[in-house]
């Protein structure tokens, strides 16, 4: 966004992706930036489109969906103006990304460190020996305990939380620049939720590692992000600092969101609902999307959609009910 | 509390795969759920939490003798349900039901909801096809249906309206206790909210007895009066559930709950880390099963096994140092 000055790591413009045969879009209009070592935390329900998103900036959308608009750039280059070779030396490069459920994304017949030195001998040319070495480095970095000895294991004599540190190992493994996350904790169990956010904001210190982090969960967006985009349906409802996103949201569907999580202390009062249900796929409203469910909607939202507007420093919402009921002029971000 | 027991369960064990042998103890199998005393009194709701594997929806299943347990028993309403026949058993069944995490798994895709919900009513031989229908009906109503979800199939609902099925099956031949098995879990968090309001305003309809099994404390302490914490099969504390959640007794409950993610950036954490993994249900450790990862350990912790105890705030612990108040205080939220 503007008024920081530091040049950005990865952006996004103008992000489109529709359904092949259809054209229903699934995301409509992306825009954001990542700077080097901040973490953008990524949140929405299911249908938001949040992995959708995850995929078009690795350039690994499946066959039945089709990026129609929009420009990714990682570092200045603009992968979706090359080859897709490019973007695939790209990705095993500098773009990575972790997983919810990491046994389905290790080879369940392959030791884990040979998994872990395929990456270096093929990314960073590394000869066998140096692979394996690095490997065992790699498992040091990610804290697994002993190693040595785990090095030489199979994804199914690890744990949930193991797993996923091996995940992690084989993501730096190329020493990316840009680590996406999309949903990495969501199946482990809290004490080791809690370890794994530790060990990626470690790497994030240690080695100025930029992450995109996809979540439902706005209590692990708490603990992580700098800077949060809240998706709703396919769009950018609203994107700020990560204290602005909990002490002042300004997207009725953020405070909805907020709203409706059950506290962990103080009184237990009846939960915040909000009505009705995401919309499917094919079934967007061109006008505000939140409105069948906003209990501030009024005859603009209806008919209108709204821009992505300026609130405030770095806040800015897609919603007419900051700006009056008027439609905000277009932020520039 | 003076409320009725509804559920009393004493010394409940299940071992799966092991070779039980006459004589006392098995060997050799997992010890999902090892020798649990448990009460949940009537209309309350006990929240059951722990980690993955620790036992908690084994627990649930022998609750309702959904699976037989290996040693134990199980009393619903003062009758021991180990005992019962065949027979005696399914009549008690309608009394007692579970609610399911996932609403997609439950139902039968090729089956309207409307046929779903009256199935109960068919196995149970209850009523005519016109008393079965009007029954449906009204469950869809409670739940918050309309009435025209009687005829659709399982697809062509949303994941909130599909655990409101969920919910009407369970209800449908008025059970007076319910285990809800992560039944919020796979749901968005603005239905997830729906959806606890809806089971909290049927508790209070139709004096519902809940056993509330989740691995989302949150969701645990908003819904819970009571919430006992399970660890590799037992239950290592059970408490008023805002006395827990403020003032954790057991080493385990306090690590758990200073995992939990901050409801604000600016929170202050106060992290009890856990080292090591959950100790393997084949492979229990001697004595205390929590000593291994336990940052207050003695050597008799290793020694002797602690029981769940009572301690002088009428909470129950199973642990040495919390029950003599030797255990370093810890608060979640100082």
């Amino acid at each position: 966004m503007s008024g920081d000055m530091q040049r950005p790591i990865l952006s996004v413009q103008g992000l489109t992706t529709v359904l092949a045969r259809s054209g229903a879009t699934i995301l409509e209009d992306i825009s954001f930036s990542l700077t080097p070592g901040e973490v953008l935390g990524v949140v929405g329900e299911s249908g938001s489109g949040k992995s959708m998103l995850a995929l078009s900036i690795m350039g690994l959308l499946p066959n039945v969906v089709r990026r129609s608009r929009g420009i990714v750039s990682l570092d200045g280059d603009e992968l979706t103006a090359q080859s897709p070779d490019h973007w695939r030396e790209k990705r095993g490069r500098d773009l990575a990304m972790i997983f919810q459920e990491p046994m389905t994304a290790l080879n369940p017949v392959m030791r884990v460190g040979n998994q872990i030195a395929e990456v270096l001998r093929r990314r960073r040319g590394l000869s066998g020996y140096e692979a394996s070495k690095e490997a065992l480095n790699l498992l040091r970095l990610v804290e697994i305990p002993s190693p040595e000895k785990r090095i030489s294991a199979y994804p199914y004599e690890l744990s949930g939380g193991m797993r996923q540190r091996v995940m992690i190992a084989i993501a730096l493994a190329a020493d990316p620049k840009v680590l996406i996350a999309d949903e990495p904790t969501t199946a482990l169990d809290v004490t080791v939720q809690a370890q794994i956010l530790d060990l990626l904001r470690k790497l994030r210190r240690d080695r100025g590692l930029s992450l995109l982090f996809i979540t439902h969960d706005l209590g692990v967006i708490a603990e992580i992000a700098d800077r949060v985009m809240v998706l709703y349906a396919g769009r950018v409802a609203e994107i700020a600092p990560v204290r602005s996103i909990f002490d002042d949201p300004q997207h009725p569907y953020t405070q909805a969101l907020l709203a409706s999580i059950p506290d962990m202390k103080g009184p237990r009062g009846r939960l915040v609902t909000i009505e009705g249900s995401v919309p499917a796929i094919g079934g967007m409203l061109e006008a505000c999307r939140f409105s069948p469910r906003c209990p501030f909607r009024r005859d603009i939202c209806e008919w209108e959609r709204p821009h992505l507007g300026v609130v405030s420093g770095q806040q800015a919402a897609a919603c007419f009910r900051p700006f009056g009921y008027e439609q905000p002029l277009e932020a520039v971000i | 509390m003076t409320r009725e027991i509804a559920i009393e369960a004493r010394g409940l064990t299940k071992v799966f795969g092991g070779r039980g042998s006459v004589f006392g103890r098995q060997t050799g199998g997992a010890r999902a759920v090892d020798g649990v005393d448990l009460i949940v009194r009537s209309g309350e709701t006990l929240g059951l939490v722990g980690e993955s594997g620790c036992g908690k929806s084994t627990t649930g299943r022998l609750l309702l003798r959904l699976i037989e347990p290996t040693a134990g028993s199980v009393a619903f309403n003062g009758r021991d349900l180990t005992e019962l026949t065949k027979a005696e058993l399914r009549r008690s069944r309608g009394k007692m039901q579970i609610i399911f995490q996932d609403p997609y798994g439950s139902l039968n895709p090729r089956m309207t909801v409307g046929d779903a919900i009256s199935e109960a009513y068919v196995i149970h031989r209850i009523g005519d096809r016109a008393s079965r229908a009007k029954s449906v009906l009204e469950m869809l109503d409670l739940v918050g249906l309309p009435r025209s979800a009687a005829s659709l199939y399982p697809h062509e609902f949303s994941g909130g309206q599909r655990q409101r099925v969920g919910i009407a099956r369970a209800l449908a031949l008025r059970p007076s206790f319910v285990v809800c098995d992560e039944a919020v879990s796979a749901l968005d968090v603005s239905v997830q909210a729906q959806i606890i309001n809806l089971l909290q305003d049927l508790q209070r309809e139709l004096n519902l007895t809940y056993l509330f099994i989740s691995h989302n404390l949150s969701v645990v302490r908003h819904i819970s009066d009571r919430v006992a914490v399970m660890y590799l099969g037992r239950i290592v504390e059970v408490a008023e559930a805002d006395h827990l959640f403020a003032d954790p007794a057991h080493p385990y409950t306090q690590a758990l709950l200073s995992a939990i993610p901050p409801s604000h950036p600016d929170e202050p954490r106060h992290r009890h880390e856990l080292v090591g993994d959950l100790p393997s249900a084949h492979d229990i450790p001697v004595g205390c099963r929590f000593a291994p990862r336990c940052p207050f350990v003695q050597d008799r912790c290793r020694a002797t096994d602690p029981q769940l105890s009572p301690l002088p705030d009428g909470r129950f612990v199973a642990c040495h140092r919390a029950a003599d108040g030797s255990l370093p205080t810890y608060r979640l939220n100082s």
